[in-house]
């Protein structure tokens, strides 16, 4: 650490070319990273608005913003848009692609002209969604069950089956350009339990992309089939079986949970260590941890299809395995947690962030057996109680990392630092807001109010309006990093190479990092989160 | 011929096969949620699909399995060509043999479609089926066009490749040090020529 001012490098990713070309045929995964940010903001911000007229029509009982068709496609554009265009790419194609070449260092990932690609094919993908949303929308829900969604929906479902199946193959190029990467590019010392618990999240990631992703896409091309041939490989009129569809489906879309949060959780990782100035209490426990959930989360699928008719034994078997999931997760909390006992611990916000996570998750996971549980989950069925428990995982869990991740490399991708008392400020509103969205939804849902409703009983109106206020001010903790990493991009402070004083290879090189990352291929020759040296060494 | 993200030649051939295995993998799980269906049903409409099978032409079926697992012979001998140093004409004609071949196959392929849509057994509205069993058997005509359609879409864009890499090959690209894209190219041809050596028993040979 110097004691003279940071400065910037004179040359960098970002200013040795400015032209436009420069950005759109790029093949530095730096570059790719930031058009990933542009790209999913702007899905993001969409994927919201859905949201906030869904918090407005439920301010009343009556349903007297939208009617209940406009309703439908308003749940449904908010789950497809924000699944598909903002969850699943989020971490992995931005803080992933920005980051995972510097962590092992390498100069780029294995294939930079691939990773180009699935920027380009996520953009198609985006395309036919949006034009599917202006032509109408869709309103079958996010899960595109048959035979409504194959043949019985007059809303543009093709188009938007054709937008997802094309976006799905920017996610299996991503993934295998990440387990290329990680298995051929690591800098010379850095053997796998040297790794940063991140790129383990994000290589256990990466598997579930590659190898559930084409099972999602051969299954839309076969509801594409049925919709457009009219010929019956799910329709029960036709010969078909719905329930065939529904084990395709959530085949990949459970897992799809797993491609959220795994990358949240290894970032978490990264934030509890440097943040506490600790190791990772157990790293290789939570290192395999994340592989453990990748494989486990590919066996509990018909969790989601216990009131759908599947064999009670099969509902048995599904419902011991999902709590089988609840362990490695588990580890994982009680592992940060330990992290942090005797650390010295500093409350910026991307540890904000990371604690919110921890509590979030923990509530949306405990939660989640309530819904692992067969008699429970008769109960809660499509009730109020499931969308809060996915959106505590997914909101509060993968949303959460997210904005804890960006906010801690933030002084790295743009060299320079944001403002740290609004961002604090952001954190604490985004998780008040957050938890006032989504707590009373846990009442609501128990007490028995549907989901995918837009008319409700009076008496669920109070905790209905709590919901609604709460979006509002979780919108507005959203809005607020708009706005000052923005204002960052040219006010804030100069950054400096390592402002958090943090381990890792990304850490050693300028901010912004030149575009081969490194002059030299750095040698490792300890392991991951070495904050206290000394203590390692004695112990 | 070095990438520059690369250390060495080894790692970037390393890469590149593993890369290939990686995708192959997506195209296992690609093809297997059509073999799923094919499971689910095959086991529900035993009856239909035994007697829909029947009136697939067994003869042509066969004879695409030789022509396709001879064109992996050429593949595997243009790819061991590259390895030992073959002159730059061996290594392309070969590859020209593999392609020839694959096309071969899909002209056989076409004959049959075109057999299956003159009687009537192309399923949706046109589809006729003189019996009993009439969903069952156009279900089974449904998964036989989705997956022998989606392994002739494979094969096509296997004979594309397969032309690009001849060309490379005939100018000389390819020597024992370097050769990875020939080599990838083979695992990818012996893949689509496997998914077909399950396909032929599953459609062609139901007792």
């Amino acid at each position: 650490m110097t004691t003279s001012e940071p400065t910037m490098p004179p040359v960098h990713y970002l200013n040795c070319d400015y032209s436009i070309r420069s950005w759109l045929l790029t093949q530095d995964h730096k570059r790719i990273a930031l058009l990933f940010l542009v790209s999913i903001t702007v899905f993001f911000l969409l994927g919201s608005t859905y949201a906030g007229m869904i918090r407005t029509e439920l301010l009343t009982p009556n349903g007297n913003v939208v009617s209940h068709q406009n309703y439908n496609k308003l749940f449904t554009m908010h789950g497809l848009i924000m699944i598909f265009f903002f969850l699943i790419p989020s971490i992995p194609t931005v803080l992933g692609n920005f980051l995972i070449p510097m962590m092992i260092g390498a100069r780029d990932l294995a294939f930079p002209r691939l990773n180009l690609a699935s920027w380009y094919v996520y953009t198609l993908g985006g395309i036919f969604t949006i034009t599917a949303a202006v032509a109408g929308g869709v309103d079958t829900g996010w899960t595109f069950y048959t035979p409504y969604s194959s043949i019985y929906s007059h809303t543009n479902v093709t188009t938007m089956a054709v937008g997802v199946f094309i976006t799905g193959f920017s996610s299996i190029f991503t993934g295998l350009n990440f387990i290329v990467t990680i298995h051929k590019m690591r800098a010379p010392g850095l053997t796998w339990f040297r790794l940063p618990l991140f790129v383990w999240a994000i290589y256990a990631t990466s598997i579930i992309m590659v190898l559930g992703t084409p099972v999602i896409a051969i299954t839309l091309a076969m509801v594409g089939l049925e919709r457009v041939f009219h010929i019956g490989i799910f329709d029960p009129a036709l010969g078909g079986d719905p329930l065939l569809f529904q084990h395709l489906f959530w085949f990949y879309s459970h897992p799809a949970v797993y491609i959220m949060i795994l990358p949240s959780m290894g970032v978490v990782s990264e934030l509890i260590a440097c943040f506490s100035r600790n190791r990772i209490f157990g790293y290789k426990i939570v290192a395999f941890s994340s592989v453990a959930i990748a494989v486990v989360g590919f066996l509990v699928w018909g969790h989601h299809m216990f009131v759908s008719g599947q064999s009670a034994y099969a509902g048995l078997i599904f419902s011991f395995l999902s709590f089988l999931v609840a362990i490695p997760s588990a580890i994982k909390v009680f592992n940060w947690t330990a992290t942090l006992y005797k650390g010295s611990i500093s409350y910026d916000a991307p540890m904000l962030y990371a604690l919110g996570f921890i509590g979030l998750f923990t509530i949306g996971g405990v939660t989640g057996l309530f819904l692992a549980t067969l008699g429970m989950d008769v109960h809660v069925h499509d009730t109020y109680f499931v969308v809060a428990h996915f959106h505590y995982i997914m909101v509060g869990g993968a949303i959460m990392g997210y904005m804890g991740g960006l906010h801690f490399w933030w002084p790295k991708i743009t060299g320079r630092l944001y403002p740290e008392q609004w961002a604090r400020l952001a954190a604490l509103v985004i998780f008040l807001g957050f938890n006032l969205t989504f707590f009373p939804q846990f009442i609501l849902g128990y007490l028995g109010m549907p989901r995918r409703y837009h008319t409700y009983p009076a008496e669920f109106q109070v905790l209905n309006v709590m919901s609604s206020a709460g979006a509002s001010i979780l919108g507005v903790g959203y809005m607020l990093p708009l706005f000052y990493l923005l204002w960052s991009l040219r006010r804030g402070p100069i950054a400096g190479p390592n402002p958090w004083g943090a381990k890792g290879l990304e850490w050693l090189t300028p901010s912004p990092p030149p575009t081969e990352n490194f002059e030299q291929t750095p040698v490792v020759t300890e392991e991951a989160y070495a904050y206290r040296p000394e203590e390692n060494a004695s112990g | 011929m070095l990438r520059h993200q690369f250390e060495d030649a080894s790692q970037q051939r390393e890469s590149a096969v593993l890369g290939m295995w990686v995708f192959l993998a997506t195209e296992i799980m690609f093809f297997g949620g059509l073999f799923a269906a094919y499971t689910a049903y095959r086991y529900q409409y035993g009856a239909g699909f035994a007697a829909a099978s029947h009136h697939l032409n067994m003869l042509l079926g066969a004879a695409n399995t030789a022509v396709l697992l001879t064109s992996s012979l050429t593949m595997a001998l243009a790819v061991h060509a590259a390895q030992v140093g073959k002159k730059p004409a061996h290594i392309a004609g070969l590859l020209v043999l593999t392609m020839l071949l694959g096309c071969a196959f899909l002209g056989i392929k076409a004959v049959e479609y075109h057999d299956k849509f003159v009687h009537h057994l192309v399923p949706g509205a046109s589809f006729v089926w003189e019996g009993t069993l009439t969903r069952q058997a156009e279900m089974f005509y449904y998964l036989y066009f989705a997956m022998t359609g989606l392994h002739a879409i494979h094969m096509l864009a296997g004979v594309g490749v397969v032309l690009v890499v001849a060309i490379l090959a005939a100018r000389g690209r390819y020597t024992p040090q370097y050769h990875n894209p020939l080599e990838i190219t083979g695992l990818y041809w012996h893949f689509v020529d496997i998914i077909w050596v399950f396909l032929f028993p599953l459609l062609y040979l139901i007792a």
